[in-house]
């Protein structure tokens, strides 16, 4: 007995120790998670004062347990809108952290020249209008390649994800009919197609089903050494998705950033500005009253946008343009 | 028991009654309050649950009402829900897999229980248990890198060729959908039909096997007329553990069915589960109807399990149930 006592106040102690540390929970997105938990083990071994212990349930799931106050700060793929921020019962502000991108990638058999896809063509084949891989909108942008004559087999998210939201994103900005018919959300009303869990279950589909379409991340065609297809941007040009491209895009966008930094950087202007990628967001409350979390939550921003991006290009993720982290340190000095 | 008595005995307080005490030393007290408790936990928890359901899906409730249960439109964007799809799934897809596992599984427990060598049985049935026990996902996995090709390229054309002027098999054939779904629903419930047949024929006396063979019997006219009757709530009963789990699955379906919320006749179109939809799009759904929803499609499983459930007991006592298995 004496000794469990023994033991417990030892524990008591220890934690008694640990307690001198600012412990920051935070909850949300899964896309940046490998970025984030890199972060916050090396903010941590710099910073041996903050442990962030961030769990990737999702982004709905880190909005409800921001709202609900049992988190310290969210993340989510999907920039919050006026809605969503009124049910909160405090202020956000919004950080976006890292740029992630999303292509298009089939499986054509006879198939292997690189396609080129007009943004008319994408939103065609993902409304069921176009359904044969030689139909003139495919065929128009790839001369010289020999398309079959056969059904396009549609393939798409099947849980919600930040990834949909950009790429349902896109194809609203491009497509009047897709923005009145389906619209963009984390998940649609898909009118044709196959569902594939995750970006893996899409690509599983692409790869087994000849005459596929699916489209998933860049940061996951990369890692997997997957081919896709360039994309024509708003400028005209075809574009391959890269870290560059995409950082472009981000660039372009920056200056409409000023006004409203939840701005969708989808078909963004710029001459080599892919055209679907966007941002990740943290979800931080404006007014922190415990001093301590609230210093260890600015400590840690004002690393994030320094620092941390140095190491997101090793992730497969771009960088925040400049302009970008210019607005960022604006806002991290409202947090009071 | 032994240090509850002892506490009681050398510390008596001044209302401990001596009859009391005399019950709570041999123990049937005690062991009747712990197990009512324990009992009424698992009453308790279900009614939380249900609680706790319908209290969270009250927006969806009031925005679609009875409708819910009929509508087919599923849109995140335009915040309009229906589970009719989602019902249509989960239904379809545990009957194929009835369809597939009860013969497959019953004919096996037969064998193993009736005409096999008993090490052999033991053996099997061992084996058949470890099966049981293996995670959804596993299966989801051999669905998606064995069955799907299958049924693009062997199953699915020849059953085209033969029945393919049946509405249920034809239009395109991806490989995933409602009977792929099925079939690897089939491979995951065929071990509990096995498993707890195989015990219960076990049960049945042998003189029941001996009188059938007196009068003159064949073996598979004992086996068939005699046994398998005198087993059957407790076949029955494994076919409906069968059935709950393949209601409920979600991961090895949502691999290998597509995914896509619609009403097909063709067994060969891609569908979609209640569990299925609610594991994909429950941590990513914005917005609180839509959230509200999901969580009302959590409540018709729970009711489809329950009415379902309830279905097989009348079916069982309409069937003379309750014999001395």
């Amino acid at each position: 007995m004496k000794k469990t006592l023994f033991v417990l106040a030892l524990l008591l102690g220890f934690t008694a120790t640990a307690g001198a540390q600012t412990l920051l929970n935070a909850a949300g997105a899964t896309f940046p998670y490998p970025i984030y938990s890199k972060w916050f083990s090396v903010y941590h071994q710099d910073h041996s004062n903050v442990q962030i212990n961030y769990q990737s349930i999702g982004s709905g799931g880190g909005i409800q347990q921001l709202k609900a106050g049992t988190v310290d700060f969210g993340a989510s793929d999907m920039p919050l809108n006026d809605e969503t921020l009124g049910q909160f019962p405090f202020k956000i502000l919004q950080f976006p952290t890292v740029l992630g991108a999303i292509v298009p990638t089939y499986n054509i058999p006879g198939v292997q020249a690189e396609l080129k896809f007009t943004p008319q063509a994408l939103a065609d084949i993902y409304l069921g209008k176009v359904t044969k891989w030689n139909d003139p909108e495919i065929a128009g942008a790839n001369p010289g390649v020999k398309l079959p004559a056969d059904d396009i087999v549609v393939i798409h998210r099947s849980d919600g994800s930040g990834t949909t939201f950009v790429w349902t994103d896109y194809l609203s900005k491009v497509s009047p009919d897709w923005k009145t018919k389906v619209g963009s959300n984390t998940s649609v009303k898909w009118p044709v197609g196959l569902g594939g869990k995750g970006n893996e279950g899409v690509s599983g589909l692409v790869q087994q089903t000849p005459n596929a379409i699916g489209y998933v991340e860049l940061i996951y065609a990369l890692q997997n050494h997957l081919s896709y297809g360039v994309v024509k941007n708003s400028s005209g040009k075809f574009i391959k998705a890269s870290l560059e491209t995409v950082n472009e895009a981000a660039a372009g966008a920056a200056a409409k950033m000023q006004k409203d930094i939840r701005i969708s950087i989808t078909d963004a202007p710029g001459a080599n500005a892919y055209p679907i990628c966007s941002f990740t967001y943290l979800l931080i409350p404006v007014n922190i009253s415990d001093a301590t979390k609230r210093d260890a939550i600015k400590g840690f921003l004002n690393w994030m946008v320094a620092d941390g991006q140095t190491m997101v290009e090793s992730l497969n993720y771009a960088q925040l343009p400049k302009a970008v982290v210019d607005i960022e340190k604006k806002q991290i000095s409202e947090i009071r | 028991m032994d240090s509850n008595a002892s506490a009681i005995g050398s510390a008596p307080s001044p209302w401990t009654v001596r009859s009391i005490r005399r019950r709570l030393v041999s123990g049937d007290e005690v062991a009747h309050i712990v197990t009512l408790v324990f009992a009424s936990f698992v009453i308790l928890i279900a009614s939380l649950l249900i609680n706790e359901l319908w209290v969270n899906c009250v927006l969806s409730r009031h925005a679609f009402g009875w409708h819910f249960w009929f509508s087919s439109e599923w849109d995140p964007v335009f915040e309009h829900f229906g589970a009719l799809p989602f019902i249509y799934g989960t239904i379809v897809t545990s009957a194929i897999a009835l369809v597939i596992a009860l013969p497959l599984g019953l004919a096996a427990a037969t064998f193993l229980a009736e005409l096999a060598p008993r090490t052999l049985s033991d053996t099997v049935s061992f084996l058949i248990d470890l099966l049981a026990a293996i995670p959804s996902v596993i299966y989801g996995l051999l669905g998606i890198f064995i069955v799907v090709p299958l049924m693009r390229t062997m199953i699915g054309p020849a059953l085209k060729s033969v029945f393919g002027f049946l509405p249920i098999f034809s239009g395109p054939n991806y490989g995933v959908g409602f009977l792929t779904a099925g079939i690897v629903l089939a491979i995951m419930v065929v071990p509990y039909i096995i498993s707890i047949s195989r015990e219960v024929l076990l049960t049945v006396p042998r003189d029941q096997r001996e009188a059938a063979l007196a009068l003159g019997a064949t073996r598979w006219e004992s086996t068939w007329k005699v046994v398998i009757p005198w087993a059957r709530t407790g076949i029955m009963g494994s076919v409906f553990l069968a059935l709950a789990r393949a209601l409920g699955e979600t991961m090895a379906v949502t691999m290998v069915i597509g995914n896509d919320p619609k009403i097909a006749a063709s067994l060969f179109a891609p569908g979609y589960t209640i569990a299925a939809v609610i594991a994909n799009e429950f941590s990513e759904a914005f917005g609180n109807v839509y959230r509200s929803s999901l969580i009302e499609l959590a409540l018709v499983l729970f009711l489809i399990t329950f009415i379902l459930n309830g279905f097989a007991r009348l079916l069982i006592i309409a069937t003379g149930g309750g014999s001395p298995s």
